[in-house]
């Protein structure tokens, strides 16, 4: 992956086809190459802003990854460029080997299998914790198909014993705007486990948690990692521990380090950022 | 659960149009100088005020659940009132004061020779039926599809809805458009072979619009009860978590805003013979924003209250046009101005459901 | 000036000479000109015109004293009747109508004749030639007036038959004219009259002078040339002339185009940029800016009324007036009502929207429902000419400038004063700008009342250009809304070029659409161009605003 080629594209490149014969949305996801998200090349310019630049970062199928970085690191920017939200001035993204990200909107990257939890959490305030969850459900998307939908005893069931894990079983009637922020939190892991998704992007997810509430979420996304990869970005560096995985540590759009906890915080780079400029040490 | 709610209200709403329509249809026959009879005036006023009450609904499904505030339903509403109004033209046949039997009036008048192509089909019934939905649905649709797919939202929508409805009204005041320029549609003689002048029509029609009301009012209660009515409502509050959901929300948008015009279009063309004109005034932004106001005061996000806002500002407007005049104005401003600064769920928000509904937080996705 | 005089004095002499012996018959009460209206009343033909060129050949009154009257008033009299025969005592007078009498005074206006039947005066006899003559006079005595505007009508009265004026004479004025208009005016008419001249040299040299004359005469006498002369290379001269005034008026016409879009592009501009900052610097939509408008407008009517004898004075002070006052308004509208609803757009345009419906209702219920007149003063009326095809009417183009100075100021307020630093912070980052010491609450309203009374100097603009009446206001939201949106939110210098560009597309659109037609395209153009750049031509980029 030559970090050579900038804004313009070299007419022939022998590593790559054509882009029009670059399959625009293929159904099946294939994970046979044991790698769910391929970003390569990425670089991402908000008027002059360079949020993310020549950033490569891969995840592994049913990984658990921490993406850590001081503000301004580009974390929002790549989970956004992931989801669709944010498109990049250049590079790829691919989720498996034949889902090409770049070509999708949002809902069909949802669709396609990647769930995103927000930093500020977002669940629908004025609908009840049972109409946020079976909307987040798996199943049709289509105007006709949700006009049409019906709930039966097994959509029930599911929801039922969705509140039941994310412990909002006697909150189930009442609405969402109603909930304190730990359980709006609690509400959105559920909601993005019900879309079933093969990658999972949380962001901040302890953010407003009481102790115990924060060694459940560790709990939690540690028992969902192994089925899918899960992408956790967070600041509280204790819960980063805790959740015991691969940390990747962001700086100025690129990766600066990655490896475990412990390689992070012996790293000479990371210390400089998260602590001083090159002078003072 | 919300649904058995739901049922109660529209139950309860079902009856009280019903009995609005027995009443008065029974107090009408009652003799002239009876207490209780309703005069023929009354009729076509109340006929007027349940076709407001039809367009507000279209307007409440769009704004009060999607989070579209429409400033250019009256657009679609006089749409359907002009594709009404041609087939109207049509009946009147050699009866004009010219005595053409192919050209309207105004089209002599002018100097025509032949009428324009876009005036062809409408002396059948069953195609005005037909163009009074398809025509607001298609420019609704047409519309749509670009504003929704490029993420016009908030504000800006409502701006350019606006503009829509001004361009339009601009159109029709010209003369070569072949509707009838600044005077509009009018002097009409019949509709389905029936004297629109005669009691029995004028009372045929305001049952008309009555069951007009409740099929409208079903079908966007049976909407809005779906999983579809929840995917509009998270639209409306988070429009980008649904999306990352695998909501298609342009989708839902266009689909909901295309049945509302056509529902704005129904409620048009059963205005228009109950008038008796239509004319090229019924496309003012300012039409198109006053009956945002009916919601507004009614109660947005409620079906009903959106009827009860229609059919109370309107029957102040009358009032109020006949006692005072000048001091219309005044109240409809004060009405904007106090109902979005202390009431902002509007009368339906006064009473019921005041316990079970959330925090008067932030109502509207920021823009 | 000697040789008309000399001509003249002899012509008179002749006259007088030739005439001695019959007694005269008709009088005047002046002794001198009793043998040239004897001439004229008595005589037929030549003699009558010769009797005219003696009479035009009358120098003006010397001196106060002199009470010999006027050469030009006596034709002038001659030609519109108003000098009549009184029979019973053969004199010519000045007569007029009473009833069925006459009131008659002597030619020199001293003595009053009294008054006698209209069947005892008698109308000098004059005929289509005479009138024709005696006009010519007329034009060419006015060659001599004082007054250079009445030189200037006299040399246009000449323009389409040069032949009438002698050369001598004609440079003879060319000699002697101060005057830049009055000499140009005279230079034209050299011109033509070199046209008509035998020698096709001359008549090259006057067809050459006439390329850069884009008069409509000027371009007629060309186009008469190509087709008539008798001389091939003049005809050709005129054909090469003849396709580069066409040329030029095609040019101008395009100027003239773009200076009537520039216009309508600057009320535009002027009718939006109070728009731009509430809804662009505050995120406020203001469905009462219009309103604001109309009530600027209001104010340099009740100025014009307040001073009705000094309406430019009245004009200029209403600016500020109407600044301070639609500021002050808005500053209560923000206070009262907007305040309550930051964050909420689509609440706030609805409220705002109550409060145009209650300002206009205001406006008929405590004025008047009709429109009320604004008088243009003097120094707005008027026409700035470029050359024969292109002129520039004054009103459009002080607005256009005053538009410009408007803008210029406001984008110096917010550039380089404290309070235009503490707008831009806020409008950026609210909290933050807080937490710095900015007092938030106070700088939206004085933003908002900054909006507002930059909508009150619009009107007063408009009220110089359209009616003022209470629905002024309405026709310009739509447009102002179009344009700021266009523009791209919160952004001046976007307003400016949005506002131009759109007055300009509309005029460009207009010749061959109409004008209801072409904002129609306008409108739908605008429509599609939204759907397709949300964010407008010079849109905010970045990461704060994609929240």
């Amino acid at each position: 992956m030559s970090a050579v080629h900038g804004y313009r594209k070299p007419l022939i490149r022998r590593d790559r086809t054509f882009e029009f014969l670059i399959p625009q949305y293929v159904d099946d996801l294939d994970l046979s190459h044991g790698t769910a998200l391929y970003l390569e090349d990425i670089s991402v310019n908000f008027d002059g802003f360079q949020a993310i630049k020549d950033l490569n970062f891969y995840v592994n199928t049913g990984e658990l990854r921490c993406l850590i970085g001081p503000n301004g690191a580009g974390k929002t920017t790549l989970m956004d460029i992931v989801t669709g939200k944010t498109r990049p001035d250049t590079g790829s993204a691919w989720f498996g080997q034949r889902i090409n990200l770049l070509r999708m909107d949002e809902a069909e990257i949802a669709q396609a299998g990647i769930g995103r939890k927000f930093q500020k959490p977002s669940v629908f305030e004025n609908l009840s914790v049972f109409d946020n969850l079976e909307l987040s459900m798996t199943g049709t998307r289509s105007v006709w198909g949700t006009f049409r939908a019906k709930m039966n005893r097994q959509t029930v069931e599911r929801i039922e014993a969705m509140a039941e894990t994310i412990n909002l079983t006697d909150q189930l009637n009442r609405v969402a705007g109603l909930l304190s922020h730990g359980q709006k939190q609690w509400l959105e892991i559920g909601m993005l486990i019900m879309q079933n998704p093969i990658l999972l992007l949380v962001d901040e997810p302890a953010a407003g948690m009481t102790h115990q509430e924060m060694d459940k979420t560790v709990e939690l996304l540690r028992s969902l990692a192994g089925e899918r990869a899960v992408v956790v970005v967070e600041h509280d560096m204790e819960f980063v521990r805790a959740l015991q995985a691969p940390v990747t540590v962001l700086h100025q759009g690129s990766v600066l380090a990655e490896g475990t906890m412990d390689d992070i915080q012996n790293n000479s780079n990371v210390m400089r950022v998260y602590l001083g400029t090159e002078s003072t040490t | 659960m919300r649904t058995g709610k739901s049922r109660l209200s529209s139950l309860l709403f079902i009856s009280a149009v019903v009995t609005l329509l027995v009443s008065v249809t029974t107090f009408n026959q009652l003799p002239a100088d009876h207490d209780l009879h309703v005069g023929n005036f009354m009729v076509s006023l109340l006929g007027k005020y349940l076709t407001y009450a039809i367009l507000a609904v279209a307007v409440d499904l769009v704004w009060g659940y999607l989070g579209i505030l429409s400033l250019g339903h009256a657009a679609f509403f006089a749409l359907g009132g002009y594709a009404m109004g041609m087939y109207l033209m049509r009946q009147i046949g050699d009866r004009g004061v010219y005595g053409n039997p192919d050209l309207p009036d105004f089209m002599v008048f002018l100097n025509w020779t032949e009428l324009p192509w876009y005036w062809s089909g409408f002396d059948s019934f069953a195609f005005t039926a037909l163009a009074i939905l398809l025509i607001p649905g298609l420019l609704a649709f047409v519309f749509g599809w670009f504003a929704f797919r490029s993420r016009v939202n908030g504000v800006y929508l409502s701006i350019i809805t606006q503009a829509l409805t001004y361009a339009l009204m601009l159109a029709f005041f010209r003369n070569e458009m072949g509707f009838g320029g600044n005077n509009g549609l009018t002097d009409f003689k019949d509709i389905l072979g029936f004297d629109l002048r005669s009691d029995q029509v004028r009372l045929g029609l305001f049952i008309a619009s009555g069951v007009a009301l409740i099929i409208v009012y079903l079908l966007c209660d049976s909407l809005l009860r779906s999983r579809l009515g929840k995917v509009a409502i998270a639209i409306r509050d988070a429009e980008d978590r649904t999306r990352f959901l695998g909501y298609r929300v342009e989708r839902v948008k266009l689909t909901l805003f295309t049945l509302s015009a056509m529902i704005a279009g129904l409620a048009g063309a059963l205005y228009v013979p109950q008038v008796g004109i239509i004319n090229p005034g019924e496309f003012s932004p300012l039409n198109s924003i006053e009956v945002v106001v009916w919601v507004a005061i009614g109660g947005r996000g409620t079906l009903y209250g959106a009827v009860i806002g229609a059919m109370g500002v309107n029957y102040a407007k009358t009032w109020f046009t006949g006692a005072y005049p000048e001091a219309w104005l005044f109240a409809l401003g004060l009405l904007f101005v106090l109902v979005t600064l202390a009431l902002p769920k509007g009368i339906a928000g006064l009473h019921l459901f005041k316990s079970r509904n959330k925090p008067t937080g932030k109502m509207e996705p920021k823009t | 000036m000697t040789l008309r005089t000399a001509i003249v004095s002899i012509a008179a002499l002749y006259l007088l000479i030739s005439h001695q012996h019959v007694q005269a018959e008709v009088k005047t009460g002046i002794n001198e000109l009793d043998p040239l209206f004897e001439a004229f009343y008595e005589g037929r033909g030549d003699r009558r015109t010769e009797a005219l060129d003696a009479l035009a050949a009358l120098r003006p009154p010397a001196t106060p004293i002199d009470t010999q009257p006027d050469a030009r008033e006596l034709l002038q009299g001659i030609l519109d009747g108003d000098l009549m025969f009184h029979k019973p005592s053969s004199t010519i007078v000045w007569a007029i109508k009473d009833g069925r009498e006459f009131i008659m005074t002597s030619l020199d206006r001293t003595t009053n004749l009294g008054r006698d039947s209209s069947r005892k005066v008698k109308r000098l006899k004059l005929n289509n030639s005479i009138r024709a003559y005696l006009r010519q006079l007329i034009a060419a005595l006015g060659l001599y007036s004082d007054n250079p505007t009445e030189r200037l009508v006299a040399i246009e009265a000449l323009i389409d038959k040069p032949e009438s004026i002698e050369q001598k004479t004609l440079d003879e004025l060319l000699l002697n004219e101060q005057d830049d208009a009055v000499m140009i005016a005279l230079q034209s008419l050299s011109t033509r009259k070199q046209l008509g001249s035998a020698d096709p040299l001359e008549r090259l040299a006057a067809v050459t002078v006439l390329r850069t004359d884009l008069s409509s005469e000027s371009r007629a006498a060309i186009v008469r040339i190509e087709s008539r002369d008798d001389d091939e290379n003049v005809r050709k001269a005129a054909q090469a002339i003849r396709l580069y005034h066409e040329k030029q008026v095609n040019l101008f016409g395009w100027a003239e185009t773009l200076f009537f879009g520039l216009s309508l592009g600057s009320v535009l501009v002027l009718a939006a940029i109070g728009l731009a900052i509430s809804f662009g610097v505050m995120g406020v939509i203001n469905m009462a800016h219009g309103e604001l408008i109309m009530l600027g407008a209001y104010c340099s009517w009740a100025m014009q009324q307040l001073m009705p004898q000094s309406i430019a004075a009245a004009l200029l002070l209403s600016i500020p007036v109407a600044f301070l006052l639609t500021g002050l308004v808005g500053i209560i509208i923000e206070r009262s009502v907007i305040r309550f609803l930051y964050g909420r757009p689509l609440e706030t345009l609805l409220a705002t929207f109550g409060i145009s419906l209650i300002l206009q209702q205001m406006v008929r219920t405590f004025v008047s429902p009709q429109n009320v007149p604004v008088a243009n003063p003097e120094f707005m009326s008027g026409v700035l000419q470029i050359n024969g095809v292109f002129s520039l009417t004054l009103n459009r183009l002080y607005i256009l400038a005053f538009c410009l100075i408007v803008f210029a100021a406001l984008v110096a307020l917010l550039k380089y004063s404290r309070f235009g630093l503490e707008v831009r912070a806020v409008s950026q980052n609210r909290s933050m700008a807080r937490a710095m010491g900015v007092r938030s609450a106070r700088i939206d309203s004085l933003t908002f009342g900054l909006g507002a009374g930059i909508a009150g100097i619009a009107g007063v603009a408009l009220s110089q250009l359209t009616n003022v009446g209470p629905n002024l206001g309405q026709a310009y939201i739509v447009d102002s809304f179009m344009v700021v949106v266009f523009g791209g939110v919160g952004n001046l210098w976007g307003t400016l070029i949005s506002g131009m560009t759109l007055g300009i597309a509309n005029k460009l659109m207009e010749p061959w659409a109409g004008a209801i037609l072409a904002k129609i395209l306008v409108l739908v153009f605008l429509i599609m161009f939204i759907q397709k750049r949300p964010r407008g031509l010079f849109p905010q980029r970045g990461r704060a605003v994609e929240g």
